[in-house]
């Protein structure tokens, strides 16, 4: 039973992590809240759904495909709705981003319909796999090893390779950076890609586990990454990952132990309580400001 | 090697800089001087275009850079060592060395960090820790290495002397003339106006945004002015 939990936990909470990390890498490199993030993994599992219903792809190819119009759809978003407003105060660029937020959704609405979409019968084979007591399903072990290897990969980007280490750069100094020749706009660019791309395979995880993609989705799976991104400190890349499992887990304890009907407010419980105690999240770091 | 302009900048209503001219040449060591507030930081962030200005023009090597983007003016061959150091505190002193390289793809980066660590061998005894477990001389010696890793023709150095003991002020300037004589152009931005004008070729007095004095450094040094006003008699 809790081995069982705790698979269904990790499961949930590596999506969240996959959405968080966009939320904290943008948060980390402009200070801002992306709130049309979660819009962008809604985005991404409807792309998914097309290729997997229409084109007939696998899941993996799905995946990849959303990826790459997310990044797009990310960049596009970012040069037109908030790079204008740079130099503006931080509270207009957050109120451009709720008006991209609702734009998606009502454009997706517009296109797909207020309906709940399935994927087809056998886009991804499901089996069962019995682990000791718990029952793990092939479908489980899709969601956390993508979401793992997408981890992996993010942290080699950022850690090993050129464009990786200007962003991380950029994250601790913006002005510092752009003198030691980095094109910032570039770097920013890339970590809208970055994070974009992240959302969208969670979208079609997402998608291919309820089988269920809907023109609202990324509100609450926005809300919550968010929620994940916060406890794990917001701007922190190991603190989003540690912050959306965290949440996974405790939301699917939280609904075994028999409180189903605020399976949402878990989240935000843990979103308030982190804001009371520790504003800076678990793994993030008090800004100084220097004058 | 540069000309600035007439360069005016504001701060929102405040005039930072009014009418700034100055012009720097090929193989010198320039002095800004000036109290607290004067503008001199706002000057070299405006050469290299972190601080836009609002009239006025700067010419580097015959070419205009006033509306290029930092990074490029970088690419150039300007490179800045900011105020307070600004090194990258939770990157290694190797990984803000290779950003200091960030503009070059050539296959010589290697052998230039080698001579920074010749340099400044502390930072080679610190290669893998984070900048921020660094002394405030090491991290003046990181970003003073971290600037020279793009190859600068033209050196910005924003009050390097800030916050370091007597000894190590005189390493700093010792090592800031050993730069200027391997071909590398200075332009010095400082408090302490006595280091500055000891090794400078020529200085330029800011008083309030506008440039009240200049000439040879060793002129400066013996205005009365100068003396009563910035080294303290």
């Amino acid at each position: 039973m809790f081995l069982q939990q705790l698979v269904n936990g990790v499961a949930l909470g590596s999506v969240y992590a996959l959405i968080a990390l966009g939320y904290t890498m943008v948060y980390g490199i402009i200070t801002l809240i992306n709130f049309a993030h979660g819009e962008i993994f809604m985005a991404g599992a409807f792309v998914g759904l097309l290729l997997v219903a229409t084109f007939k792809v696998n899941v993996f190819v799905a995946i990849i495909g959303a990826m790459v119009f997310c990044m797009l759809m990310g960049v596009v978003i970012e040069l037109i709705a908030y790079r204008p407003l740079r130099k503006s105060s931080r509270l207009s660029a957050l109120i451009s981003a709720i008006g991209v937020s609702i734009f998606l959704s009502s454009l997706a609405l517009m296109v797909f319909g207020a309906d709940a979409k399935g994927f087809p019968d056998g886009a991804f084979p499901v089996k069962q796999i019995k682990v000791g007591s718990a029952d793990i399903s092939t479908l489980q072990l899709l969601i956390i090893g993508v979401s793992a290897a997408l981890m992996m990969g993010l942290e080699f980007i950022v850690q090993k390779t050129k464009i990786g280490k200007a962003m991380r750069a950029t994250s601790e100094d913006y002005n510092t950076s752009a003198l030691m020749g980095i094109n910032v706009n570039r770097v920013i660019s890339f970590t809208f890609a970055l994070g974009s791309a992240l959302a969208a395979a969670g979208g079609v995880l997402v998608g291919v586990l309820f089988n269920a993609v809907s023109f609202n989705m990324g509100l609450m799976a926005g809300l919550k990454a968010f929620a994940a991104a916060v406890l794990g400190g917001i701007g922190s890349i190991p603190g989003a990952m540690l912050g959306g499992l965290l949440l996974g887990v405790s939301e699917v304890f939280g609904v075994a132990i028999g409180y189903s009907s605020y399976r949402d407010a878990i989240a935000f419980t843990i979103l308030v309580l982190v804001l009371l105690v520790k504003p800076t999240g678990l793994l993030g770091q008090k800004i100084t400001k220097k004058v | 090697m540069l000309k600035v302009e007439n360069i005016s900048v504001n701060y929102g209503a405040i005039k930072a800089l009014q009418n700034v001219s100055f012009q720097i040449n090929q193989g010198e060591i320039v002095a800004l001087i000036g109290a607290n507030g004067a503008g001199k930081t706002t000057i070299l962030n405006t050469i290299s275009n972190i601080v836009p200005s609002v009239a006025g023009k700067i010419t580097y090597l015959d070419k205009e850079i006033t509306k290029l983007q930092p990074h490029e003016i970088v690419k150039l061959g300007i490179s800045q060592v900011p105020e307070g150091r600004r090194v990258f505190a939770k990157m290694s002193v190797l990984e803000n060395l290779e950003m200091g390289a960030y503009t070059r793809s050539d296959n010589e980066v290697a052998s230039d960090m080698e001579k920074i660590f010749q340099r400044f061998p502390r930072l080679n005894e610190r290669k893998k820790q984070p900048a921020k477990t660094l002394s405030g001389g090491e991290q003046q010696m990181l970003a003073m290495g971290r600037a020279l890793m793009s190859r600068p023709k033209l050196l910005l150095l924003d009050e390097p002397s800030m916050g370091l003991a007597p000894m190590l002020v005189e390493q700093i300037f010792q090592i800031i003339q050993e730069i200027n004589a391997s071909g590398t152009t200075i332009l010095l931005v400082e408090q302490n106006a006595n280091m500055a004008l000891s090794i400078a070729h020529r200085a330029y007095v800011l008083e309030t945004g506008e440039v009240v004095l200049q000439g040879d450094a060793k002129e400066l040094a013996s205005n009365p002015e100068v003396r009563k006003a910035y080294l303290g008699e």
